[in-house]
């Protein structure tokens, strides 16, 4: 398996449509981080807040988005990007019954694939990660402390299994369609609609559900049900995980009620209790990656190759 | 001797079609067989079979002695697979596409580029071995091919349509090349093709296979008397002299079933031996008779019989 894993991490990464990808990513990344790192520096010197490397991420600088929300959008683009074509890619090419002729186990080819896409993966996630403490230090002038960086590690964490659900879907799509352009066609269409329209389907649902929005215990359970539903949308798990882990001061998700909150101290959440709270969303989000993955295995096991 | 390939009562069903039909094979070891039919018969089925790449609704198969539903990494080991229209990576380059699969097959990598060398140069791509595959011509990636089946040093060859799309040159070079590795390393070949006169050349026993069912067996020289009850009569006819007419005279011959021009002649199909009558047309007509050969059914008479009905 390890032959087909290094072969495919190396198509991936002399791959011209990676190259491209990650041009983007790094490029935008480091105005980004150019941008936030210049306002903070100049709050910096005269009230240093605690957190400096999660607000690089989190802060949305002119309007426009964070650095997390930026790598939300873009990563699932990555993930459909390296899984497309896995499969369908080798039905086009005839080389499947090739390789499969030669004495390896029919899994080893689809895990590889999907390890290595995985692997492509983490080392893209990793890497804009390492360059943005990089710039953080270099422009705010200091490194940043231990619970920022285990932070920044689960946000890193959480962000590849984001990206794999997008690669094994891809890959699913890949080996149900069995025709490179259908797989890429029918992911896109997915993710526009688990990201765009997902949210206002929530909404509206939410309001037929619970139409009262009179007091502001109503109006609250609305919000609970709308955020309810929109968790069927893996962004909105990936959204409010890195809400919650990127923002130590955060401890709600959706809307409280003012007696609710009334009392509460204002100080950072360790490390542990923000975990807690996002447990569901990370069960939620790992998975969904394996279900993908395994109806993808179980078929390709079970496929009669021709090509 | 037993045999290296051998398939008792194999069966494939698909819903509500039997592509392949309880096939009895035997191949011996060294011997180069041809399996013969027109597309859709299912030799790609049975292949796919042979190699545990499908799995058969009944009956058995046994490769090497292993049987490839069961064992099928040991059959793949020791098989060399050359699908119909084969695919490369297009971006790696021949030498690359043949050094992944020598890493398929756990073959040490200073073996792998040893063979991988050899094999380039044999094959007559020694100096293309490291241009992208996306620069092959048809020729050069079916001759990639039979490097590839060989890097693993296989003792069976299994080839689907390997002479598929090259022009007659190629395919006669790569066809020598076949018979002169089998002879030269013992191998045994196991060729599917629907062209004939290849198959004719190169194989020492063919199996005719249409619709799924294996209709003939044997040695191409004995295929014909096996199949046809009723003997065939065949005659190649050159003249000199003004020849108008004389084809649909030829035709109107009782006995006569099919006229064929050829490039200084015709070539006559019949019933019954009707050389008498054609001597007598042709003295009629004034005309000189160049040659008459009588040619026993040929693997082509068997074809256009079974292919056609089919």
């Amino acid at each position: 398996m390890s032959v087909v894993f290094w072969k495919e991490l190396a198509d991936h990464f002399s791959s011209r449509r990676f190259m491209i990808l990650l041009a983007i990513i790094v490029l935008t990344g480091v105005w980004a981080i150019y941008a936030s790192g210049q306002s903070i520096r100049q709050d910096a010197e005269s009230a240093p807040p605690d957190f400096v490397f999660l607000l690089l991420l989190t802060s949305q600088s002119g309007g426009l988005l964070s650095l997390a929300t930026f790598l939300g959008l873009l990563g699932p683009l990555v993930g459909i990007m390296l899984g497309f074509d896995a499969v369908s890619g080798e039905y086009a090419r005839g080389t499947l019954s090739r390789v499969l002729s030669q004495p390896i186990y029919r899994d080893n080819l689809i895990n590889g694939k999907f390890l290595a896409g995985l692997a492509t993966v983490a080392i893209l996630w990793a890497s804009v990660l390492l360059l943005v403490i990089g710039l953080g230090i270099s422009l705010v002038g200091f490194p940043p402390n231990a619970e920022e960086l285990w932070r920044m590690l689960i946000f890193t964490v959480v962000g590849i299994l984001y990206v794999g659900f997008w690669l094994a879907l891809a890959l699913l799509f890949s080996l149900l369609f069995q025709r490179t352009v259908t797989a890429a066609l029918g992911s896109l269409a997915l993710w526009l609609f688990l990201t765009i329209f997902a949210p206002l389907i929530a909404q509206i649902a939410a309001a037929l559900i619970a139409p009262d929005a009179s007091t502001p215990e109503a109006v609250v359970r609305q919000v609970d049900i709308t955020n309810m539903i929109s968790r069927i949308s893996p962004s909105a798990l990936y959204g409010e995980t890195v809400q919650i882990v990127l923002n130590p001061l955060a401890r709600v998700l959706g809307a409280a009620l003012p007696e609710q909150t009334q009392g509460i101290l204002l100080t950072p959440l360790a490390l542990s209790q923000s975990l807690l709270l996002i447990f569901p969303q990370l069960t939620t989000l790992i998975a969904l990656v394996a279900v993908c993955f395994g109806i993808s295995y179980i078929k390709f096991m079970r496929a009669e190759i021709r090509a | 001797m037993s045999a290296v390939i051998e398939t008792s009562g194999l069966t494939k069903r698909y819903r509500d079609l039997v592509a392949v039909n309880d096939l009895d094979l035997r191949v011996e070891e060294g011997e180069i067989f041809g399996f013969l039919g027109p597309n859709g018969a299912g030799k790609t089925t049975t292949i796919l079979m042979l190699l545990g790449l499908s799995e058969p609704t009944s009956g058995n198969a046994r490769v090497c002695g292993f049987d490839p539903t069961r064992d099928p990494l040991e059959v793949k080991r020791r098989v060399g697979y050359l699908p119909e229209n084969p695919g490369f990576y297009d971006d790696l380059s021949g030498g690359e596409n043949l050094l992944y699969i020598a890493r398929l097959n756990r073959i040490p990598e200073t073996e792998a580029h040893r063979r991988i060398v050899r094999l380039l140069e044999q094959i007559g791509l020694g100096n293309d071995g490291d241009r992208a595959v996306r620069e092959y011509s048809r020729g050069m990636k079916q001759r990639l091919g039979i490097a590839e089946v060989l890097v693993k040093e296989p003792r069976v060859l299994i080839l689907d349509e390997p002479t598929l799309g090259l022009d007659p040159d190629g395919a006669a070079r790569i066809l020598e090349m076949i018979m002169g590795l089998s002879r030269e390393h013992g191998l045994t070949v196991l060729l599917s093709s629907h062209l004939l006169h290849q198959v004719q050349q190169m194989c020492h026993r063919v199996g005719i296979i249409v619709k799924g069912k294996l209709i003939a067996l044997g040695k191409v020289d004995q295929l014909g008397s096996a199949i046809f009850k009723e003997r065939q009569w065949n005659f190649l006819v050159e003249v000199e002299g003004r020849a108008d007419g004389l084809e649909s005279e030829l035709r109107e011959l009782p006995g006569v079933a099919d006229i064929e021009p050829r490039s200084r002649g015709w070539f006559l199909r019949c019933v019954r031996d009707v050389r008498p009558e054609m001597l007598s047309l042709v003295s009629r007509k004034g005309l000189s008779l160049l040659q008459l050969r009588s040619e026993d059914a040929t693997l082509e008479d068997i074809y256009l019989k079974y292919f056609r009905e089919a």
